[in-house]
């Protein structure tokens, strides 16, 4: 499968400072939200083991990992998703610009705001193209007039590269589009509401390859203006798309460094199994 | 050859059971319609009886029914609402609370009708009524007697356990990845529930409302002791104001008048109204429903 972005494959090779994608970020890397010594429990299970991930700012994280290995309950961890599930227990510190998300006293609703989420299966309500994407701006009631809020969706409609497809249909059911395209309302419905974080939970697993290489170089898009995370166990989109990459495996981090590097030079042999097909 | 044998004699068996349901409905519906469309005309509908009920119309009746049933819906289906929301949203299934009153609104939904009728006489005629009259009217008989009040919340609490369960059970086949998204654009708990699973609900909650109005329409022990009325010269005009229902007109009708033979045309006419209104009633609701399910663009 090919992406039809041209782009360079492992900048990082050719560097001698680790910054990744050197070309649109400054030379000092800043970390956005951090994952410190995270443990997870369901009940007696621990699902998460000890774990610690910087996300760094306008950056593409990838975690990859066999299916329950733990990554998507790390990832939902980072907007507190988990938090209504009976025996979730976490320990540990996730800091959002150094604030501890789980502190007493922090409000949940303006943390989800703070930090989207896209899910694995497009998930669109059965409303309009319009209403989807003016969701969150209406329960968090950030919006005061008609006018602005057509000037948010458009905004959020173009940031998602869905505006010159849906433009003329704003009012049509999103459930009538396509799979991609519903997934590109979820993405603009998680962007109208102006997160600093993106989480998105194997955003292009249940698509075809055509949709899953926009949604891709979307991505490559939104990494300007956001610092996103991709839970993926597809190794070949961890590749092209991210900027560092962490492999958990049975709750554990196994690695975490720059994409190209975990890629091609892993510190760790079950990385290097991992990635060339022996499990998993 | 033996069991291909047994085979047929088995199909057979079933089709002469369909036949026997299909030969019943239609010898009822055929023999209302016979003796019923005589008497049957606009004046029939829109008069009041006449003569010890051997002559004129139905139309107290009818409008009794419908005020009936619209008063019941209105009672039952927000508290149906609530209820199947807190059953599928916030109790724990496993607290004690949700598991007792969880078998009450099954066994609510076993209790004959009959019984229904007199707990609303004693608990809403006698206490709620009585308890009104003595706040308010200084003790004066009003509201401790029967009226269409008492009798669509009898009839309410009768279809009560309909609702409920019907509305639950779309509640929670609403995708958890609706809540997901809900949650994840920073809506609240009541957010979600009102802008995202109610709205996606709307169908089972209008399956309980059709349950309950073509069940509401057809009762008459609930509302025997509770309002319903003999023969009334006026239509009610206010909520401790008896009326005159068709079910238990037709009850009337043949065992109370003093002339049984003589309403008997009036009587398959009675009938042949009744099961046409409740027809209708579904109809709309139907109607209602596919029209939602059209504009919503999913089907369930």
């Amino acid at each position: 499968m090919t992406v039809p972005v041209p782009r360079d494959d492992f900048p990082l090779l050719k560097t001698e400072v680790r910054t990744p994608s050197a070309a649109s970020t400054p030379a000092a890397l800043s970390i956005r939200m951090e994952a410190q010594q995270i443990n997870i429990y369901y009940g007696l299970r621990h699902a998460v083991q000890d774990v610690s991930i910087p996300f760094y700012e306008n950056l593409i994280t990838a975690i990859i990992g066999p299916s329950g290995c733990g990554k998507s309950t790390l990832l939902r961890a980072m907007n507190r998703m988990n938090d209504a599930i009976p025996g979730y227990h976490i320990e540990g510190q996730v800091l959002l610009d150094g604030q501890e998300i789980h502190a007493p006293g922090t409000d949940v609703i303006s943390l989800r705001r703070r930090v989207g989420m896209v899910f694995q299966q497009p998930n669109p309500f059965p409303k309009s193209i319009y209403d989807n994407v003016a969701f969150g701006l209406r329960v968090n009631g950030l919006v005061k007039s008609r006018a602005e809020m057509d000037d948010r969706v458009e905004r959020a409609l173009r940031a998602a590269a869905l505006w010159d497809d849906v433009k003329d249909r704003l009012n049509r059911n999103a459930l009538q589009l396509s799979g991609g395209e519903q997934q590109r309302v979820c993405i603009a419905r998680a962007l109208a509401v102006q997160p600093e974080v993106l989480l998105m939970d194997e955003p292009a697993s249940a698509l075809d390859p055509v949709s899953t290489a926009k949604i891709e170089e979307l991505m490559f898009e939104l990494k300007k203006d956001y610092t996103i995370v991709i839970v993926t166990h597809n190794m070949q989109q961890a590749a092209r798309v991210s900027d560092f990459t962490a492999f958990l495996l049975t709750g554990q981090l196994i690695e975490f460094n720059p994409t190209p590097q975990l890629f091609t030079r892993p510190d760790d042999p079950r990385t290097e199994a991992y990635i060339t097909g022996r499990f998993g | 050859m033996r069991s291909r044998f047994a085979d047929r004699i088995f199909v057979s068996l079933c089709l002469f059971a369909v036949l026997i349901v299909i030969a019943m409905l239609v010898a009822i519906l055929g023999d209302i319609t016979y003796h019923g469309w005589d008497r049957l005309s606009w004046e029939f509908i829109s008069a009041s009886p006449t003569q010890g009920m051997t002559e004129g119309g139905i139309f107290p009746a009818i409008f009794g029914t419908v005020l009936l049933v619209l008063l019941m819906t209105i009672f039952v289906v927000p508290l149906g609402i609530c209820v199947a929301i807190y059953f599928s949203e916030y109790a724990n299934r496993a607290s004690w609370l949700y598991r007792w009153t969880r078998a009450a609104v099954d066994n609510l939904a076993g209790v004959p009708s009959i019984v229904f009728g007199l707990f609303g006489l004693g608990f809403f005629v006698q206490f709620v009524g009585g308890g009104v009259d003595q706040l308010f009217f200084g003790g004066n008989l009003t509201f401790r007697q029967p009226a269409i009040l008492w009798g669509s919340l009898t009839m309410a609490v009768l279809t009560l356990p309909v609702v409920i369960i019907s509305v639950e059970e779309t509640l929670r086949a609403v995708p958890q990845s609706f809540r997901d998204a809900s949650y994840a654009l920073g809506a609240t708990k009541s957010q979600t529930i009102f802008r995202v699973v109610l709205p996606n609900a709307m169908s089972g909650v209008l399956t309980g409302g059709i349950l309950a109005v073509s069940r509401g329409a057809g009762e008459v022990a609930p509302i025997l002791f509770v309002g319903a009325a003999y023969f009334l010269p006026h239509l009610p005009t206010k909520l401790n104001d008896q009326f005159m229902q068709l079910g238990y007109h037709v009850f009337v009708l043949s065992t109370q008048s003093p002339d049984v033979e003589a309403t008997k045309p009036i009587l398959y006419s009675t009938v042949f109204v009744l099961l046409a209104l409740t027809f209708l009633l579904n109809l709309v609701a139907v109607a209602i429903r596919a029209r939602l399910r059209l504009t919503a663009g999913t089907g369930r």
